[in-house]
């Protein structure tokens, strides 16, 4: 087939549209690689190299069309699974989120006010702005201070408050400046102070130094050759240790912020050796795989019990039937779980009220394990037998008809017939769907997050784990919720779950293709 | 053929009825019992489920307004819902249709395009899409990061980076558009391809047109997808004015504050058009089921 011709002009457009993105592009490329990422300025690089290639050299049309969907895919489902894996071999979190070279660079940038150099400062209003005044610091404070220098109006109440603000000298000084405001006012705008540097006319410069003063600002560190800092008030120096990612002395004191450094399988061992960190885990595992088995069982008994039932031509009204049962389904799962979590609230939620009614009881749902882990279960059941019921619905009507009317003719009654015709016809390309829904319940973040958030917590863990948390929720908790934020063990776990899903996934194949060749 | 209904048919069918009638009476009760509790007056009262009077307070917060109590005092929306109902139909519909853009275009290869490899890289692609984004939050929180850093508006805190992180998710569509165009007879492009038409003629104009239905299907199955989608938007979102639906809702129900009767509200207000076009598409869904598709 012949390439379509194209006008010069057009051809002309088409080449400055692509020189102009590849400039910008090329730009965030050399900003991320400035900003000392030169990996993740590696891996864009590669991406819009091969997109440019494959829509402007002469290469196979199809990766045109593909080139969009893998990319997504790649950028935002394989990468955050490999990054994730990769992740688990450090010690990333919030105490070690930064690397080496910014927690350096954020060390050096610290200051500390030079005691000498204080100056005390007033703040005085004029009209809707401010003028800040500075004084000798004595050590009698009078109450009011002779200013040696003032600023001009300041807009600190704005958005942007002023950064530099330039002093001069009082005594030239055209305008008076009005009585000082009191320290509760003042200190409603310390983060506007902050922020400001002052410049004095001989060129000094002063930095907000705590309540009432300014003084001119030192480094607190000192970078050394040898790739440790000083630090200049008790002259120890740090070194940057790379197994425990912290900048130490010799006593093994550690600085924060710490860096993100490689631990190996430190995570690993933590969660299978450590054991006070292994028990919970243990627990929660357990609870993972009963809280997915058990909604298979139950969501496949109700549900394969109604489509047996619906599926029943006698019966009348089966289109409302099925409809109303479908409905959980069709209620946004975030909604219907939430409202469960209000109907099975212990004070005034209606099923408590029911039961209380009935029975003169009113169980704790949410503060007591078991009863919390029956209604976990119950909400789960009740979010996903439709899908049982549909799909064997579908697969009940595949059933030849014949069959069943052989089976009326010995008079057979409805369990042998569920047992001896139903049952073994479904059961095959039923079994990959149970492993996927198995897979998918291990997963299933939404309603532990919204039901019970893993809540009750076992009372002497280290790091806070529910008794109805499941490993994502538990992952999610360790990583986004809980102080300490741990990345690095949230990822470890995280790894454990890919292996898991991918065991789950090789299985699920094989009986997919066990299934196909039968057929 | 003559139906002979025995006394033991009958009681079967009485015991199916009752059992069916129960079952739909747990199933509905949660529905029904929200519908009664956004019109009771009050956020802690408990009552029949018929409510014996009838208030429009939590529909009037609900939808924005506030209103006067009893006490004389005047009571504020607690949360801005239309607002969230608003950021997530806003994110649901951009995303959806740049999941069906592009798992449009990729179905297209691998349904009538050669190319080395096509089988294994669509067998990955179903494969990765098994690991679900809530194993991959810390990465996806961190690699969103660093978006941000250079183009904010595709970064934490930011609907584009939650639409931008929704379009990984299309190797099922891309599934069930490659089945669909499958279907379609491949000589009527070839016809065109005779007249002179170009691939991308071939495939916009001859194509497309005849695949809109299987389109509209994946638009609305990943409109849904987005639109309850939780793990990734609570973690990419965390300021209330930027939240969508289903990460505020929670907000209702903090064992501090407990606003049980506005929830039911809001519940009802937003739950309500995203059932009905649940329902709507239900057909095309429950064929979607078989595929090995599970909502979310």
């Amino acid at each position: 087939m012949s390439a379509p011709r194209q006008s010069t002009a057009g051809l002309v457009f088409k080449w400055c549209l692509s020189v102009c993105l590849a400039l910008i592009l090329l730009y965030f490329v050399f900003r991320i690689y400035a900003n000392g990422q030169p990996l993740w300025a590696i891996g864009a690089l590669c991406l819009f190299g091969l997109g440019f290639y494959v829509y402007l050299a002469n290469v196979a049309f199809a990766y045109r069309y593909l080139y969009p969907g893998v990319a997504a895919m790649l950028v935002f489902v394989a990468l955050p699974m490999f990054y994730t894996a990769s992740i688990g071999f450090t010690n990333y979190s919030s105490n070690n989120l930064l690397s080496e070279s910014r927690s350096r660079q954020y060390l050096l940038e610290q200051s500390v006010p030079v005691d000498a150099t204080s100056m005390r400062f007033t703040l005085h209003p004029d009209g809707n702005e401010f003028r800040i005044a500075l004084s000798e610091l004595e050590d009698v404070e009078p109450a009011i201070p002779t200013a040696n220098f003032v600023s001009a109006s300041l807009a600190l109440m704005s958005q942007t408050p002023p950064l530099n603000v330039r002093m001069s000298s009082a005594k030239e000084a055209s305008f008076p400046i009005g009585p000082p405001l009191p320290l509760s006012e003042v200190l409603k705008h310390r983060s506007a102070l902050q922020a400001a540097t002052l410049s004095l006319p001989d060129g000094r410069k002063l930095s907000y130094a705590g309540v009432g003063e300014f003084a001119e600002m030192s480094s607190l560190w000192r970078p050394n050759a040898d790739g440790s800092l000083l630090h200049l008030l008790t002259g120890e120096s740090y070194h940057p240790n790379q197994t425990t990612g912290f900048f130490e002395n010799e006593k093994g004191e550690q600085i924060q912020p710490g860096f993100k450094v490689g631990v190996g399988l430190a995570n690993y061992a933590r969660i299978l050796l450590d054991q006070e960190f292994r028990a919970p885990f243990v627990a929660i595992f357990t609870w993972t795989v009963a809280f997915s088995g058990l909604t298979v069982v139950f969501t496949l008994a109700i549900g394969l019990l109604l489509a047996a039932i619906l599926n029943w031509e006698a019966l009348p009204a089966r289109g409302i039937y099925r409809t109303l049962l479908f409905l959980p389904y069709a209620v946004p799962a975030f909604i219907s779980i939430l409202v469960f979590k209000g109907l099975f609230n212990q004070n005034f939620g209606e099923i408590n009220a029911l039961l209380d009614a009935v029975f003169g009881v009113k169980p704790a749902w949410f503060a007591d394990p078991l009863l919390a882990k029956i209604m976990v279960l119950v909400v789960n059941t009740w979010l996903g037998y439709p899908y049982f019921m549909i799909l064997c619905s579908g697969l009940i009507k595949a059933i030849p008809a014949d069959l069943y009317e052989a089976s009326a003719l010995v008079g057979a009654s409805p369990w042998t017939n569920f047992k001896t015709i139903t049952a073994p016809l479904i059961i095959k390309p039923l079994m990959p769907l149970l492993v996927s829904v198995f897979a998918f319940n291990f997963n299933n973040f939404v309603v532990i997050a919204l039901l019970t958030d893993g809540r009750p917590d076992y009372l002497n863990t280290k790091l806070p784990a529910g008794t109805t948390d499941i490993l994502v929720s538990y992952t999610y908790r360790i990583a986004f919720q809980d102080a300490g934020q741990n990345f690095g063990l949230a990822a470890a776990i995280s790894t454990i779950i890919f292996i898991l899903i991918a065991l789950l996934s090789m299985a699920n194949l094989r009986l997919t293709r066990g299934r196909e060749t039968n057929q | 053929m003559a139906i002979v209904t025995s006394k033991q048919q009958k009681w079967r069918m009485l015991t199916a009825h009752v059992f069916l009638w129960a079952l739909i009476a747990v199933t509905i009760f949660p529905l029904l019992a929200v519908i009664s509790i956004s019109l009771r007056p009050g956020n802690f009262s408990t009552g029949s489920l018929i409510p014996t009077e009838i208030s429009l307070e939590h529909w009037k917060l609900a939808l924005g307004f506030s209103y006067q109590a009893d006490d004389g005092s005047l009571v504020e929306p607690p949360f801005p819902v239309l607002r969230w109902l608003w950021n997530s139909i806003k994110i649901a519909t951009i995303s959806s249709l740049l999941i069906v853009t592009i798992s449009t275009t990729a179905a297209y290869a691998f349904a009538r395009l050669k190319f080395p490899y096509k089988a294994t890289i669509l067998n990955s692609m179903l494969l990765l899409q098994m690991f679900p984004a809530v194993l991959a939050l810390v990465a996806i929180y961190a690699i969103f990061e660093l978006i941000g850093n250079y183009i904010p508006w595709l970064g934490i805190e930011s609907h584009g980076g939650v639409m931008l992180a929704y379009v990984g998710g299309i190797a099922m569509h891309i599934w069930t558009i490659r089945g669909y165009f499958e279907t379609i007879p491949q000589e009527i492009e070839e016809c065109a391809k005779v007249d002179g038409a170009t691939h991308w003629q071939t495939f916009r104009y001859v194509l497309l047109p005849m695949a809109m239905p299987i389109l509209v299907v994946v638009f609305v199955l990943a409109f849904i997808g987005t639109i309850v989608e939780y793990p990734v938007a609570s973690v990419l979102l965390r300021e209330e004015a930027n939240l969508t639906l289903a990460v505020g809702s929670k907000y209702y129900l903090n064992d501090q504050k407990f606003l049980w009767g506005d929830f039911a509200a809001a519940a009802v207000l937003c739950g309500l058009p995203i059932t009905i076009v649940f329902l709507t598409a239900q057909r095309w869904i429950v064929s979607g089921l078989t595929a090995g598709a599970v909502k979310g």
